[in-house]
């Protein structure tokens, strides 16, 4: 209990430092992109707007930290300024609308990924040497090095286009409103399909050679042979006595993938056209859609710091070693 | 100790396969172990003592691999053993210590469980009934049972390698192999350890193979003992013959390996190495015993040889039949 309470204190202090950060960072711009972007989207604003969005800036002319006191207290109040390219809607608004099909979409593609990759690299490292283990990973390395963004339209026009075995764009069919019903989630998930599969594709290749390597070095040690020696079953050593220990850092690798899924897959999410954080992010940055921006770059700390925390905690579950006594 | 062999080793021969040349780790080796009898087995490192208890609990892995010879246990061969027989058969009829317990130990599962299996998988006893067992266990080599919930890492190294006895007793095996108990543990732990071992040997009345490189050490526990030096057997005899009075001189040496902790002060005398080939051919296997100027060097270790009742040797032209060497 004290471990989490401490845990948890350090990630305060870690999310204090993010947000501070943004908060100087636009303050500390050499050069003035703030007027650039007034100047573009002046004449879509009221003044009182106007006035709000310099005050996020630190355009106003209080002192410091009464601009920091009021930027902190609009944080933890959820208003992150009004979106420009998606004018006059807010910015959290946007991102709310966003990241539910983000999480979607990265979540399934990392747990089936983390899931089969780690199978996989089990597998292979305790039949070193067999099928599996020489078949695998040279065709995973091979895939998962093409260019991300050839092989997802490479699927898009193979499945999508020519054989129009899935739909091309979007999270559901068009004309569909999202609701509790059989037919809604169907299209959902054959809309999910292609997306997800080649994040999988390209991703799985790592998962299984991390999770080889790790294993291959756990089935070396004198505990493993010393279960054998004890005469249990081959599937209880694989998976209670050497899988379990090698997984450790794999923990560690999906909590920190985890985190960042709240960035979007961003070529995923404009190839395909879905509706995501990633696809957002990019049309604010070529909006010079800089509240929007911030807002998702602080999105994208909170969840890392989060799924971090949360690692921390299965982790001490996992590993009673790192239990403090 | 009795006069019925519940193991028997003979002629046995390991080789590493490696890329370019093949390395016999043991070779020809015979001896047998009799029912409640402590059998030792000396020699330095890298002699071939843990690939005889690896063959014998058939744990080697590539590239190593048994050409020939053959291991009884209570009559079976050993070595044509498979898959789920073996499986069964392990820990069973014969368990095995580790040299360093913290190591033979899972570091993310609780001795408990680590003890509730052995049960679980041999006995298909419920988690239950074997907690039960296990925490007699724990009782048996005087650990306090609530300790079924710590993890490896909360116990001291002596709690430890006593919680792997437990294990290893866990199924009434008939032999016990101990690869280098106590070689982790410092010497006063080493004494409880070794007491407790040979208490629990009079109480339960299992055999014992009981490898080490200390002298000593294994002349207290044992009945009888063999010394073992580049993959084969020098000699072989009743312990404390043996001990009093060592017919082949590398046995002399390595008990004078350890220094005496009382006396003049003497120079210690190395024991050295020498690469063996498959073939035999190659440098001298016995380095130690050759004159400085190597003549008459026999190129390998003869075979064993009784020469009183009892007591075997391997006959090297300076073998000193007479007495002691030092």
């Amino acid at each position: 209990m004290r471990f989490i309470v401490r845990r948890l204190a350090f990630y305060l202090l870690a999310f204090w430092v993010s947000i501070t950060l943004n908060f100087l960072l636009p303050r500390f711009m050499p050069g003035d992109p703030v007027t650039r972007m007034f100047a573009q989207a002046a004449n879509k604003m009221q003044p009182h707007q106007i006035e709000q969005l310099r005050q996020l800036f630190g355009l106003d002319e209080r002192p410091i930290w009464q601009q920091y006191l009021t930027y902190v207290h609009n944080i933890f109040t959820g208003q992150m300024g009004v979106s420009i390219s998606r004018f006059p809607t807010p910015v959290s608004e946007v991102i709310g609308s966003q990241i539910g099909w983000t999480l979607l979409l990265g979540g399934t593609a990392l747990v089936i990924a983390v899931v089969i990759g780690n199978l996989l690299g089990i597998l292979a490292a305790w039949r070193r040497g067999g099928v599996l283990d020489s078949v695998f990973p040279p065709i995973l390395v091979f895939v998962g090095s093409f260019p991300y963004f050839w092989l997802a339209m490479a699927a898009l026009y193979l499945f999508g286009v020519v054989l129009g075995w899935f739909p091309i764009r979007h999270a559901f069919d068009a004309g569909m409103t999202p609701e509790l019903s059989w037919t809604f989630f169907s299209s959902v998930a054959t809309h999910l399909f292609l997306p997800a599969l080649t994040i999988v594709l390209v991703s799985i290749g790592g998962w299984m050679l991390g999770m080889r390597n790790t294993m291959i070095a756990t089935t070396a040690e004198d505990y493993i042979l010393m279960a054998e020696a004890k005469g249990l079953t081959n599937n209880r050593i694989m998976f209670r006595y050497a899988a379990r220990n090698a997984m450790l850092p794999s923990v560690t690798a999906f909590g920190m993938s985890f985190g960042f899924i709240v960035g979007g897959a961003l070529l995923t999410e404009v190839v395909f056209a879905y509706p995501g954080v990633g696809y957002q992010l990019l049309a604010a940055v070529q909006g010079l859609d800089y509240p929007l921006m911030q807002g998702i770059f602080l999105t994208i700390t909170a969840a890392v710091l989060v799924a971090n925390f949360i690692v921390d905690i299965v982790y001490v579950r996992l590993d009673p070693r790192v239990r403090v006594s | 100790m009795s006069t019925t062999p519940i193991l028997e080793v003979s002629n046995l021969r390991v080789e590493y396969h490696g890329d370019n040349r093949q390395v016999v780790a043991v070779n020809d080796v015979s001896f047998s172990i009799g029912e409640g009898e402590i059998f030792g087995l000396a020699g330095e490192s890298g002699c071939g003592k843990s690939t005889v208890a690896n063959s014998i609990m058939r744990l080697l892995k590539d590239p190593a691999e048994i050409t020939g010879g053959q291991i009884r246990f209570k009559g079976r061969d050993l070595l044509t053993l498979r898959g789920e027989e073996l499986r069964r058969f392990r820990w069973k009829e014969i368990a095995m210590i580790f040299q360093s317990a913290m190591n033979s130990l899972n570091p993310v599962m609780t001795i408990g469980s680590q003890m509730v299996d052995i049960f679980t998988t041999h006995e298909g006893i419920s988690v239950k009934q074997a907690r039960v067992r296990s925490a007699e266990l724990l009782r048996l080599v005087s650990i306090d049972p609530v300790r079924l919930d710590s993890y490896p890492h909360q116990l001291s190294g002596g709690m430890r390698q006593r919680a792997v006895i437990a294990m290893a007793l866990a199924l009434q095996p008939s032999l016990l192999i101990m690869d280098e108990p106590t070689t982790a543990l410092d010497v006063v732990v080493q004494q409880e350890i070794m007491a407790q071992i040979s208490d629990l040997q009079r109480q339960l009345g299992f055999s014992v193979l009981f490898i080490t490189h200390d002298m000593s050490l294994m002349v207290e526990l044992s009945h009888r003992m063999a010394v073992m030096h580049s993959g084969r057997l020098v000699e072989m005899a009743e312990a404390d013959l043996l001990f009093a009075r060592p017919l082949h001189p590398y046995t002399s040496s390595l008990m004078n390996a350890f220094p005496p902790l009382t006396g003049p002060r003497i120079r210690l005398t190395g024991l050295s190495d020498a690469v063996r080939a498959a073939d035999g051919s190659g440098s001298c296997a016995f380095h130690v015993s050759c004159p400085p100027d190597r003549i008459n060097c026999s190129g390998n270790i003869p075979d064993l040889r009784e020469v009183e009742q009892g007591r075997f040797v391997a006959e090297h032209p300076r073998t000193n039949l007479e007495g002691a060497a030092a």
